[in-house]
């Protein structure tokens, strides 16, 4: 099956650690026929040597056949993928649609949907299907600073309301997720809230809704392999189970999942990671120079 | 351990033998079978266990032709064919021997693939100790099943020899029937049902949610024990038939087996997703960094060839005290990885004996020359870490063997306040699967038992019409020579329908 690049956007550049965020609508006609909001896909530039790599599906169209996929160039695989795949060519490898669901369903109370970061991308489908069924949709997208944000219009779109904070007040409000999380409990019924983001806002969301009792949602990006159940790599603790992100999530109720054992997992890696972006970053540039 | 013997010095040693059955031959002697059992088994020629330890290369490097001709001397051409019997696959064992002794080496091969179509395989890992050799009556004569006649060594050697002087035939599928067959998963059950079907004319596709086929013997089996050019040459022989391969499809997901069959047009589907869940110990600890299941230490080094360190972008975990639990065959093969991805300790960590071992007998036996260390009678009872959630160690605990178990293996009993502790930083857990539980989630009337397996007939018929299942995901973890049985039954009774269609 070819998978081949229809647009390509770079969405957001952060300076200080000199990673992008990049747009990709890729042709993909079963995924887009049968996807569901929360799911994911894997990818590999290499068929021999790439790693698999996990990203939520932001966006799809069935009809026209294709998926959207929005990553931020933090390692040596996503760096070179940016660098090397244009519009025309053809992903070597895609899988997908992976993962359950999210389970979608008409609530009295409004859903809070809060995206933090690249979590911007994977809460899009998630917003646009509880706007579709017509559930009150307010929702709150936050990054460090205003470069890092995207999707406000997507999201205007498919939310009642909107609010947009950065952590340095580069845009809108000066503010983490975690305070419109509050306050908007505080001001009206909530019947669900669904946070998707780094691992520890993720976790920051938990405890910031605990005292109000809504039941939370939480989408995890651990990292995997094959993504169909078969490795185990992506497990975590959930509750007193230990479960895995690929078949039994990626979503899980955020007050039961161990999100330090989560982030511990997360850098088993990291050495050998920075290693290869290092040698990435400096093949690039050598690259350029020629 | 008795001294590595090299390919050369076995060669010669075979040589001088068949110098002597030569004479004997050209004399006009027949042999009686008390010559042929005289005649000393040939052992395999296998790398130096010192320098292979390190290498990604085959371990065992199969007969030489002198010492194929030999072996196949021993063979007495017993009535009966006890052997065939010990064959999940009723491969015509004696027959094959036969050709053989008459040096026809393609006549033997031929023979294999009437019922076997992946000699090159099975004969690297059959448990065939277990299987057709256990019946040998050459073994029973000399009291002990290691002097049988080398079966899977000789059926590695006949199929090695129609690759390497490229004799390999392929069969030609009958007319085209107009029918359409789905195949879930590249394994050695998909590969078996896939050839099966095609010869009978009807178009088959194989779905593989991997980025290469193979399954099992791709992503699981190392290297050193199958290498994956083998298995790629038996998907592209199966590619020359006709057979078309998706990979990166995971069907249930992708699209679901009721698309396929209602709205792909598919007529029938055979079900052959292998194991699935890795089984955790359940004890302490076991989400520390540095604790895997056999299958992600294994998918990372075979299928995304995390060994080559230089050209491989998914990561390997460097460690340098390893330990492996559980006897099988995947216990073997992870703790083999571990010394060749660079651990100066390994150990297997087995609760029964060597003698209770599930695995094949060639691999406990190459793992201990290689310097695995094997603690028998012990148990994890719980995982250390330090305060960053790294494994430092694991606390295990002494067993002794009781009363036999269900499974007739004397049953292991936990000898209290033996407590101590190994210190590791990596630990590969290898105690089996559990099915995966995508296909019965997204199919509907599926019956599945309850640990997940799917439930079938005689003829491996689902509890859906025109669906078929076989394999691991049928039997619970088994072998490749189980998968392919499966796979040839329901191959027969889906052609049968197909046929009657």
């Amino acid at each position: 099956m070819l998978h081949k690049i229809l647009e390509k956007r770079q969405l957001s550049y952060d300076k200080e650690r000199d990673q992008s965020v990049y747009y990709y609508k890729v042709e993909a006609p079963e995924i887009a026929r049968n996807r569901k909001a929360g799911q994911f896909i894997i990818f590999q530039i290499d068929e021999d040597y790439g790693e698999r790599i996990p990203l939520t599906i932001a966006d799809a169209n069935a009809n026209e056949g294709w998926i959207a996929v929005v990553f931020q160039t933090v390692g040596a695989t996503t760096r070179r993928f940016s660098m090397n795949f244009n519009v025309g060519d053809n992903i070597p490898v895609l899988v997908g649609p992976l993962g359950r669901p999210t389970h979608i369903e008409k609530k009295d109370g409004a859903i809070l949907c809060i995206g933090g970061g690249i979590g911007i991308a994977p809460l899009h489908p998630i917003v646009e299907a509880n706007h579709a069924i017509g559930n009150k949709v307010i929702t709150v997208i936050g990054a460090r600073t205003k470069d890092l944000l995207f999707f406000e219009d997507e999201m205007r779109k498919a939310s009642d309301e909107l609010i947009i904070v950065t952590d340095d007040g580069s845009y809108c409000r000066k503010a983490v997720v975690t305070e419109p999380l509050k306050e908007v409990c505080e001001r009206e019924k909530v019947s669900e809230i669904v946070s998707i983001g780094p691992a520890i806002m993720m976790k920051f969301c938990v405890a910031a809704a605990r005292p109000f009792g809504v039941p939370i949602t939480t989408s995890l990006n651990t990292i995997m392999i094959d993504g169909t159940g078969m490795c185990g790599c992506c497990r975590v603790k959930v509750g007193d189970q230990t479960k895995f992100v690929c078949v039994d999530g990626p979503e899980f109720n955020g007050y039961e999942v161990d999100f330090d054992n989560m982030m511990q997992r997360m850098t088993a890696f990291r050495d050998k990671e920075r290693e290869a972006d290092h040698k990435c970053r400096v093949g690039l540039d050598a690259g350029k120079k020629a | 351990m008795s001294e590595h013997k090299t390919t050369e010095i076995l060669q010669e040693e075979a040589a001088k033998l068949w110098a002597d059955l030569e004479s004997k031959k050209s004399a006009d002697v027949k042999l009686t079978p008390k010559d042929r059992t005289a005649i000393p088994p040939q052992e395999m020629p296998s790398r130096d266990p010192i320098k292979r330890a390190h290498e990604m290369g085959e371990v065992a490097l199969g007969y030489t032709e002198t010492q194929a001709r030999v072996e196949a001397e021993r063979c007495i051409q017993c009535p009966g064919a006890p052997c065939r019997k010990g064959c999940p696959v009723a491969v015509p064992i004696p027959e094959f021997i036969s050709h053989i002794q008459k040096g026809d080496f393609k006549g033997a091969v031929d023979t294999i693939k009437q019922t076997n179509l992946l000699p090159a395989i099975c004969g690297r890992v059959c448990p065939q100790e277990k299987q057709c050799q256990s019946f040998c009556t050459v073994g029973k004569m000399l009291k002990t099943p290691e002097k049988a006649v080398a079966i899977g060594r000789l059926e590695r050697f006949v199929a090695d020899w129609e690759r390497a002087n490229n004799q390999i035939t392929v069969p030609t599928p009958a007319p085209e029937t107009g029918k359409k067959v789905a195949v879930i998963g590249s394994g050695p059950a998909g590969l078996t049902v896939a050839a099966d079907i095609r010869r009978a004319g009807h178009s088959v596709t194989v779905f593989e949610a991997f980025q290469k086929t193979g399954g099992v013997m791709v992503y699981g089996i190392p290297e050193f024990r199958l290498p994956k050019e083998i298995v790629a040459k038996e998907v592209e022989n199966l590619k020359k038939m006709g057979v078309e391969f998706k990979t990166s499809f995971l069907v249930g997901r992708t699209e679901t087996l009721e698309q396929l069959l209602d709205k792909e047009g598919y007529d029938a589907a055979f079900i052959g997703t292998g194991a699935g869940l890795p089984k955790f110990l359940g004890i302490e600890g076991e989400n520390l960094i540095g604790v895997f299941s056999a299958n992600e230490y294994l998918t990372r080094s075979n299928l995304m060839k995390a060994y080559d360190r230089e050209h491989a972008d998914t990561p390997l975990f460097e460690a340098k005290r390893v330990a492996v639990f559980g006897g099988g065959n995947v216990a073997m093969d992870g703790a083999r990885t571990a010394l060749r991805l660079g651990a100066e300790k390994v150990y297997c960590v087995y609760r029964r004996t060597r003698a209770e071992m599930p695995a094949r007998a060639e691999e406990v036996a190459h793992a201990i020359e290689e310097g695995v260390d094997f603690h028998f009678l012990e148990n994890p009872t719980k995982f250390i870490g330090d305060e960053k959630g790294k494994l430092t160690g694991v606390e295990l605990l002494n067993y002794e063997l009781g009363e036999p178990d269900a499974s007739g293996r004397r049953k292991p009993v936990a000898i209290p306040g033996t407590e101590h502790v190994l210190e590791i930083d990596a630990a590969v857990v290898a105690l089996g699967n559990e099915s995966n539980p995508l296909m019965a989630q997204t199919t509907e009337g599926l019956n599945v038992t309850k640990r997940g397996n799917i439930i079938v007939d005689e003829n491996q018929k689902t509890s859906i019409p025109r669906v078929w299942a076989g394999g691991d995901i049928v039997l619970g973890a088994a072998t490749v020579i189980l998968a392919m049985g499966e796979g040839r039954r329901a191959a027969a009774s889906m052609n049968e329908y197909l046929a009657g269609k």
